[in-house]
Parts: structure tokens; C-alpha cells; sequence
């Protein structure tokens, strides 16, 4: 891997190797701006028959070949992309590529306690990009054989095991290299080699860790990611999940040691490449963020709050593969509350069962559309429900508290997630992004994550992030650029009051200072949903709540912001919070949904009354 | 876009059934390349190190960690039984005595000075891998496997439950639309792979699965059902390691949905053959759809291996089958292919096709919601 300078990169592809498509774009620089230029896709080759990525990655790469006229890759099929670029119509200066093929990155987790080294364990695997299939504690209820069974079952790819602050318990650090000791794991991939652990816990108990694990194991030890109680250092320990998902599940996995050596960067985890783009956007914008990867078979959500980043996978939950487990956490009727017509519980299951066995159809029908989309919304409101239990302050934190707070004592390990903190919302995935109306993106949006106050809302045009993100720790400008203008799409911003009052009553103004110099206002009622058009740029706004609501500035209280516009405008969304309005009884809440999707053109409306008369 | 619709399904009379049989550890292969195996023929086995149990000696005996080895009569790696004594504290002289009884057969695993802990291991698990479908060892893939070829008629279903079995194929149904329901289930389908047409019902499974039928195989389900018989949930479509005692089947889907033409007429050529099947179904990251695999050998009139094509692309007058709604379950042939995209009801642009209905009529469906019906 030559070292890349990043003022020498003038044009660059990256490709993303998912588990069904290989996706690669193109980026050149154009008058000193990194731009997207081209994009291909080929269904992804590392399962039979093909067994080699890299024909998979040379068939999305010659796609864009053909759509530009130039030539990228080398003429043998043993090399990659040729780099550096030779003109401006043969090579690219950098080549790079991520990765979730292959099921991803699978780890177990283990710690001392459940709720404190255990869970910092499963952060840490979790911001690398990893689906963490258990984590495993001294105390998490489980008799010492069961845990036993569970890691021999589950098989790997590998295990990070913490706990103890240092100096703190060696005993029960132990026990748990035991239990691994006694379970023999094997790892996933490659049969005759040894299970990768890291063990990033007290470092007084590294020598025992040797002496159990050292011979049975490939054991890698790292800093101690709680090293006090008070703070959290999850990076050594990312750090080295990284290098043993390159040599250890990378280099296994087939076709991916000669992909290791086209790229000029290491190869990412998928996930973890995205989360670099959450996180950075967190930091250009100054606000929090929520992203969100709604795929086939799990959805993503990442977190910026506090200026903590947060990552979780909802494995179970996804629009194909697995979309009958939203259907069953969320039942009929939570999936059914977002839908304006009456359909047969029986046929609904049959239609989302057969959904699930040939999940590459798309809705034909209107029906089988609000339908997909109604699921969306349940398995992006379960998704966040997950990652706001899981992205909370360290426990076991002592607290210092002043008299003030003698009454409002909370405990520690509260959720990081604060809704009305929240600025903005990045949605992916082929249900949001690519969704036939843009605002039935922006009512999936509202509709599962609920924001408070204001929010502005996007979603990735085309799944783009994760080679961004990749690109990002070569070529931080590179990938901001395109970022910012060919991936992120405007939807809008929306402007939600939090409180409660009758249907119809007054719930908020807001004045908008639009850039073509008009002023707007516009009242919704408590239980409504209106825009204000505004496609592009930015406008001052005045936000008056009625008396009983709050958009951010306190319960009344006019707010003035400055907003960006989108393909939604201002979506002024009176539908209230904690919980939101909507009717129980089946004839008034389609009365209600149809009024909102009305009020924005979520749905054209003349099919829709097909649906209703039938 | 070339692989804008969904590859179909194999069914086929002939073709050459490779199956690669792995143990999950290394272990030892039992035959050689060019041996000729039946379904049961054992091809390699391993012996998974047994069931590891903790005993903590340090709180049942009082004592600190390290000085748990100086109480241990066995040492690591000795063999113990069930009740024996395996650690002994003396205290006052010899006076008075606690024990701890070895709790499983089997040995001493491991002894720790650090936790006060000992690890036991219960006897070693034997594994062994069958061939599953009769034919010749092509491959030994040393100490994990093998590779097994046959000549074989495929019929691939769209989704299964329960494991690999064999037995012999019996048709029920009499038409490909004929619900196969508990009344048509006699008790000399015992042991049988059984055959019904558009739909099986609760019933019928249940029946099948108290006589003893070896598999179901049938064009549809009612998703309640199959909760039903299964005790849960399916959520995920992950499938083969139900603990059911029989294998089904779905050729085409859920609800009730005829079963192609020519998957039921195979069905009937193959009648009274040994089927190899397997219900496992894995739709994401490396496809893997039920199946009936009826080894040439094991028909009555030998046919002729052909080797069909490997699917190749759509053109005018492919046979397909339409797998979403509004046209779910419908057989058709492809009657148009424009190449623009068109905007279909739902708002999305896509890619569509112009089907020919059976009745001669013609639908426009986006060319993902088709399956091709592959030979």
C-alpha cells in the first residue's frame, strides 16, 4: 500500500462490496471542487459460484467505464484499478473500498459487569462497524455453562473481552478467559486457525490472560478501554478490530487478499465508514446527528449527541430478508396505523412473508407501496427505540450533584438521545432513498424518529456514505465535498412543537424569510401537518408556539432560527410529541392520515381513493 | 441492469447435482475420490471436544484460589466419573472433611490458581457427515470434506423448513391446483415424500407430522400455519434448523398459489423415486433455496443427462412467473421488452416488461417482480 499525498489526489475510485451489490463511484476534482462524476454497480461475487470479490468489484468499475469513455483497470483480472493515473483518461490517482460482504463483521463481546466494561465493549465493536451477536458478563444472569454453550455455538469472527479498570479485579477477568479457555471457540472463517480475542482490560491481568488464552488463542492486547471508572477510551481497541478484520476476516473471506492489495487504504467495515461521515458532520454542522442505514436484512443508526458518537445494529431489522421480524415486533396493528384503507390481516402477512422470500421486487401497486413504506416507518421507529437504550452515559459514574438537584436525581447511564437536540437527520438505504415522492421520505423521517423542535432532514441520494467515509481518512476535503453536493439531498426542515391540545386548536406560526425576499407565515393546528414551500438555500424564520407547546425555547416562547430549505420546504408538523396524535379508531385516523397526505402530496390522491372504495 | 429480474428456479429433469459436505472442524474424511456412495454413506466425521462445566472448589470448599490445586485428588487430563470425589479439604487434624463430587463423566479440563475455578469436560461429541444424495466422490478436500457429483432431476422450491431427509415421492394432489388437505394423508405415506398442489393445509401437516411423513412439497402455505406447526415465529429467513420431524416444501409461495405446470408434471414423472431433500432456505448473501433431488439412478427409465443452460437472459416468449401483487402467482410469457424506463402505478421508474396472461391478456409489470421459469 504506496502512501497516498493527498494534494496528488486529483480522481479517485472507491467501491462498496455490500452483501447483495458492489456499488462504485467515480470522484474527480472539477475547478477545485472533488465532484461525483459516475457510478456502477455489479451484483457482488463472494459467494458460489464466482468465490472471488474482485470480479464483482472489476464488474462495477468497468460500468463506469463504460458511462465516462475512459479506462480505469488494469487489463489483467489478477489486478485492481491501475493508480496513479497515467492522463486524464487512463487510471485514477487513489482506489479505495469498504466492505459488509460476506454477513460483515460478526463479534462477541465479554466484560466483568453488564452495564459498565461489557457495555463499553460493545460500543467500541459496535463504532468499528461490527455486529455484536452477544455480550457476555460475570453477572448477566446466565449460569457459567450456558455462556459456555452460547460462545461455542455462535462462531465469531472474533471476541473482545474487557473488564476491570486497571488496577482493578483480576479474579473475575479470569474467570471470563475461562469460560472462552473451556468454549474452544472456533471462528468463522478459515478452519484451521485460531480465534482472533483482544483483550482490552485491566492491564494487571494481561499476564493471566497469556497464560489461559496465549496458546488456544490468536490474543491481541490492547490499552484497557475503561481504564477508571469515569472514562471510556474506546479507540486502541477500534483500532485494533480494524487490523484484524483486514488480516484475519478479510484475508479469509475469498478473493479479498488480492482486493486488500489493489486498495491504497485499508478496507473498512461498511458501517464503520459510515459512521466516520456521521461523525464529521456532527462536527462541520455543530449540532447532533442521527444517521440512519435501512437495508434488506438490518438498519443501522448512528448518533452524534454530546459530542458522543453512538452506533447500533437492529440485525433483525429490514425491509426484505427480514421484514417479517418487523412484522412481529411491531404487529399488525402498529404497521396498519400508518395505512388510509382496510386490508385483510391474512393477506398482509402472506403479501410481507412472500416479500421476504423473493426480496428483490419492488411495489408495483399504490397499495403494496404505503404498505412497504408503513413498515419502514415500524422498523425505523424499533431501530432508534434500540440504539436510545444502548446510546447512554457510562454507569457506574459517581456524580457530583449540587443542592439544586437534591430532587431530580437521575441515575447515570441515562439515553444520550435527546430528540428536541437533535439537528439533523441523514436517512439511506433503498426505501429512503430512493422512495418515488422525496416527502414520503421526509413522513417516514417524522413519522418513526419523532424530532422535536427543529430538525433538518436529508437522505443519501445513492448510498454513497460508505466510500466517503473510506475516502474521508485519506482525503478529508475530497469526501466532505462530495458529500455536502452530490450525496447529502435536502429534504427539508422540519418544525415540530412538543405538547397536547384538541384537535384543531392553535398550535403554531411560523414566519419564514424566504431568499427571494418574501415573507410567509403560516398557523397549523394541533393535529395537522403543513410546508411551506422553499426548494433551496437558507431563510430566517420566526417559530411562535401557542401556549401549550414548545419548539425548543420553552413551553411559548417565540424561537428565531436560520433554516435550510429542501425538496419539502418548511414542514410545520402540529401533530404534537411524546406520544403523537393520532387517532385510535380506524374511520377517524384515515381520516386524519389522509388529511396529512393531502396536506403535503405524500401520495397521489385519485389512486388512493381506488383503495378506499374497493 | 442485466440482472434486472429475479433468476428463477431450477427445475429440471437432468442435470449435474454438485454438493460440497463440510464438517464445522477439521477432522477425518472416510472415503476416496472416485468411491460411489449412497445418502447415507457416512463421508466424514470429527469429534467436537465435549460440554465444558465450571465447578467453583474456592466457595464450595472455603478456601482462596491458589490453594484450590493443593485440594485436588485428580489432576488435568485425568478421567473422571459422576459422584467421585474430586476435591478434598481436611481441617482440625484431619478431623472434619468437605468434598466436592465430580457432577458429570468425563475429565478434568483445567485447574485455576487465579479464579478457583475448575473447568470439566463431559465425554467428546462425535460428528459425522453424510453424502446425502447417492453418487462418486469427485473431490477430498482434506480433513473437512468432500465433493459429491450425481446426474440427478432438481426441482428447487421458494421457501422450506426441516432439514435433509430422503424418501420416496408419492403424489397426492392430482392437478397442480388440488389443496392437499389432512383427509388425503393415509398411513402408508409413512416414511414418503408426498406431493399436493396449490396450498397444504394445517391439517394435513399435522397428520402428516403424527403418521411419519418424511416431507411435504406443495405450491403454498397460509403463514399462520406454519407458526402453528412450528411453535414460533419465523422472522428471519433463515431456515433448516427447525426441530420438526418432517421436511416441507413451497414451490411457489405463501397463500394459496397453483404450482407450475412443469413442476408438478416432473413431480409425477419422478412418482416412486428416492428424493433427497432438504427444506434449508437462506435468501440473504449466497442464495440457498429447498430442494428435491431425485438421483438418475434412482428413476425407473434412465434419462439421458442433459446439460441445460445456465439461465440465460429474457427474450420474447420466455415463460415467467409474476411473484408480486397485482398479478401474484401468475404464470405468463414475455410478450414485450421496451428498454425505457416507465413509471408504474406505485411512482417508481423502472424497468417493465409486457407480459401475455395465460387468458391472452396483457399486463405491464416492472422486470424485478418476474421470475424466469428456468429449465
Amino acid at each position: 500500500m504506496a502512501q497516498l499525498t493527498p494534494d496528488k489526489i486529483k480522481s479517485i475510485v472507491a467501491t462498496d462490496c455490500g452483501s447483495t451489490t458492489t456499488k462504485a463511484i467515480l470522484i474527480e476534482e472539477v475547478d477545485g471542487v472533488f465532484r461525483l462524476i459516475s457510478r456502477g454497480e455489479a451484483p457482488t461475487t463472494v459467494e458460489a459460484p464466482f468465490e472471488d470479490v474482485t470480479i464483482g468489484v472489476r464488474n462495477a468499475v468497468r460500468e463506469i467505464e463504460e458511462l465516462v469513455g475512459k479506462s480505469f483497470l488494469q487489463e489483467s483480472e489478477e489486478r485492481g484499478v491501475m493508480t496513479p493515473r497515467k492522463d486524464p483518461k487512463t487510471g485514477v490517482d487513489a482506489y479505495l473500498s469498504t466492505s459488509s460482504a460476506g454477513g460483515g463483521l460478526q463479534m462477541m463481546v465479554a466484560g466483568v459487569v453488564k452495564n459498565m466494561t461489557a457495555e463499553s465493549a460493545e460500543r467500541a465493536a459496535l463504532g468499528a462497524g461490527a455486529i455484536v451477536m452477544d455480550a457476555i458478563a460475570i453477572n448477566d444472569g446466565r449460569q457459567p455453562y450456558q455462556k459456555i454453550q452460547r460462545i461455542r455455538q455462535l462462531r465469531p469472527d472474533m471476541i473482545l473481552v474487557s473488564g476491570g479498570i486497571d488496577g482493578g479485579t483480576i479474579t473475575h477477568v479470569a474467570e471470563l478467559a475461562e469460560l472462552i479457555s473451556a468454549a474452544e471457540p472456533r471462528p468463522r472463517l478459515g478452519i484451521g486457525f485460531n480465534l482472533p480475542i483482544i483483550f482490552a482490560g485491566n492491564k494487571d491481568a494481561r499476564t493471566y490472560m497469556k497464560e489461559i488464552l496465549g496458546e488456544k488463542t490468536d490474543l491481541r492486547i490492547v490499552d484497557n478501554l475503561r481504564p477508571v471508572l469515569e472514562q471510556e477510551v474506546l479507540g486502541p481497541a477500534r483500532h485494533e478490530i480494524h487490523n484484524l478484520f483486514m488480516e484475519h476476516v478479510m484475508a479469509q473471506a475469498p478473493g479479498y487478499n488480492k482486493l486488500m492489495k489493489w486498495a491504497d487504504a485499508p478496507i473498512m467495515p461498511t458501517p464503520g465508514a459510515v459512521g466516520l461521515i456521521i461523525e464529521s458532520t456532527a462536527k462541520q454542522e455543530n449540532m447532533s446527528v442521527v444517521g440512519v442505514d435501512i437495508g434488506g436484512a438490518t438498519t443501522d443508526v448512528f448518533s452524534v449527541f454530546q459530542e458522543k458518537f453512538n452506533r447500533t445494529v437492529s440485525a433483525n431489522l429490514g425491509m426484505s430478508y427480514s421484514i417479517c421480524n418487523v412484522l412481529t415486533e411491531a404487529g399488525v396493528d402498529n404497521i396498519m396505523r400508518w395505512v388510509p384503507f382496510d386490508i385483510d390481516t391474512a393477506d398482509l402477512r402472506n403479501r410481507i412473508r412472500n416479500k421476504m422470500i423473493r426480496p428483490t421486487t419492488i411495489p408495483q401497486t399504490m397499495e403494496d407501496l404505503i404498505i412497504e413504506q408503513a413498515l419502514a416507518r415500524e422498523a425505523l421507529r424499533l431501530a432508534f427505540e434500540h440504539h436510545k437504550s444502548l446510546a447512554v452515559g457510562l454507569r457506574g459514574v459517581q456524580q457530583v450533584r449540587d443542592i439544586s438537584q437534591t430532587f431530580d436525581q437521575k441515575g447515570t447511564g441515562d439515553t444520550l438521545v435527546n430528540v428536541m437536540d437533535l439537528g439533523m437527520i441523514v436517512g439511506s438505504g433503498g426505501v429512503l432513498s430512493h422512495a418515488p415522492r422525496r416527502i414520503q421520505s421526509v413522513m417516514m423521517m417524522l413519522d418513526a424518529f419523532q424530532p422535536e423542535g427543529v430538525t433538518e432532514l436529508t437522505v443519501d441520494s445513492i448510498f454513497m456514505t460508505p466510500q466517503l467515509g473510506v475516502l474521508s481518512t485519506i482525503h478529508p476535503k475530497a469526501a466532505n465535498d462530495v458529500f455536502q453536493r452530490d450525496c447529502l439531498v435536502r429534504l427539508g426542515t422540519a418544525v415540530a412543537p412538543v405538547g397536547t391540545a384538541k384537535e384543531g386548536e392553535a398550535c403554531v406560526t411560523v414566519v419564514a424569510h424566504l431568499p427571494n425576499g418574501k415573507t410567509v407565515e403560516k398557523a397549523v393546528a394541533y393535529g395537522s401537518i403543513d410546508a411551506i414551500e422553499f426548494p433551496e438555500g437558507e431563510a430566517q424564520i420566526e417559530i411562535k408556539p401557542a401556549r401549550n407547546f414548545d419548539v425548543g425555547a420553552g413551553r411559548g416562547q417565540t424561537m428565531s432560527t436560520k433554516v435550510r430549505g429542501g425538496l419539502g420546504g418548511i414542514i410545520i408538523d402540529g401533530r404534537g410529541r411524546q406520544s403523537m396524535f393520532l387517532p385510535a379508531d380506524t374511520q377517524n385516523r384515515i381520516r386524519k392520515l389522509l388529511e396529512w397526505y393531502k396536506s403535503l402530496d405524500v401520495y397521489p390522491m385519485d389512486i388512493l381513493e381506488q383503495y378506499m372504495n374497493k | 441492469m442485466a440482472h434486472a429480474y429475479t433468476p428463477g428456479l431450477k427445475v429440471t429433469e437432468s442435470t449435474l447435482v454438485v454438493k460440497r459436505r463440510r464438517l464445522p472442524i477439521l477432522g477425518e474424511v472416510l472415503v476416496k475420490k472416485g468411491d460411489v456412495v449412497t445418502p447415507g454413506t457416512i463421508v466424514a466425521r470429527t469429534q467436537i471436544p465435549g460440554d465444558p462445566q465450571t465447578v467453583n472448589i474456592s466457595s464450595k470448599l472455603g478456601l482462596e484460589a491458589d490453594e484450590v490445586p493443593e485440594v485436588m485428588l485428580k489432576k488435568e487430563g485425568d478421567a473422571i466419573k459422576k459422584g467421585e470425589v474430586i476435591a478434598l479439604k481436611k481441617s482440625f487434624f484431619g478431623l472434619f472433611k468437605s468434598s466436592v463430587e465430580s457432577p458429570i463423566d468425563g475429565t478434568i479440563d483445567n485447574i485455576s490458581a487465579i479464579t478457583g475455578q475448575i473447568t470439566l469436560r463431559g465425554p467428546a461429541i462425535p460428528v459425522e457427515i453424510q453424502a446425502y444424495v447417492p453418487g462418486k466422490i469427485v473431490e477430498v478436500i482434506d480433513r473437512e470434506g468432500v465433493v459429491v457429483e450425481t446426474p440427478a432431476a432438481l426441482i428447487q422450491g421458494i421457501f422450506g423448513v426441516g432439514g435433509e431427509r430422503q424418501g420416496t415421492l408419492q403424489m397426492v394432489a392430482k392437478d397442480p391446483g388440488e389443496v392437499l388437505s389432512g383427509d388425503k394423508i393415509t398411513p402408508d405415506m409413512k416414511g414418503k415424500v408426498i406431493v399436493g398442489g396449490s396450498l397444504v393445509t394445517a391439517d394435513a401437516i399435522k397428520k402428516a407430522s403424527d403418521l411419519g411423513v418424511t416431507g411435504i412439497v406443495a405450491g403454498g402455505i397460509i403463514d399462520r400455519d406454519l407458526i402453528e406447526f412450528l411453535g414460533y415465529d419465523i422472522g428471519v429467513a433463515i431456515t433448516g434448523q427447525e426441530d420438526i420431524n418432517l421436511t416441507i416444501i413451497l414451490t411457489e409461495g405463501f397463500g394459496q398459489i397453483r404450482m407450475a405446470d412443469k413442476t408438478f408434471n416432473l413431480l409425477k414423472d419422478l412418482n416412486g423415486s428416492v428424493a433427497s431433500i432438504n427444506g434449508a432456505t437462506q435468501i440473504r448473501a449466497g442464495v440457498m433455496r429447498p430442494e428435491v433431488i431425485v438421483s438418475l439412478k434412482n428413476l425407473k427409465q434412465d434419462k439421458g443427462l442433459q446439460h441445460g443452460d445456465e439461465g440465460g437472459g429474457m427474450t420474447i416468449g420466455t415463460p415467467i412467473r409474476i411473484i408480486r401483487e397485482p398479478y401474484f402467482g401468475k404464470l405468463a410469457t414475455v410478450a414485450e421488452l421496451p428498454p425505457e424506463l416507465t413509471v408504474i402505478e406505485s411512482g417508481t421508474k423502472a424497468r417493465v416488461l409486457v407480459a401475455e396472461l395465460k387468458d391472452g391478456s396483457r399486463v405491464v409489470v416492472p422486470r424485478a417482480n418476474v421470475e424466469l421459469i428456468e429449465d
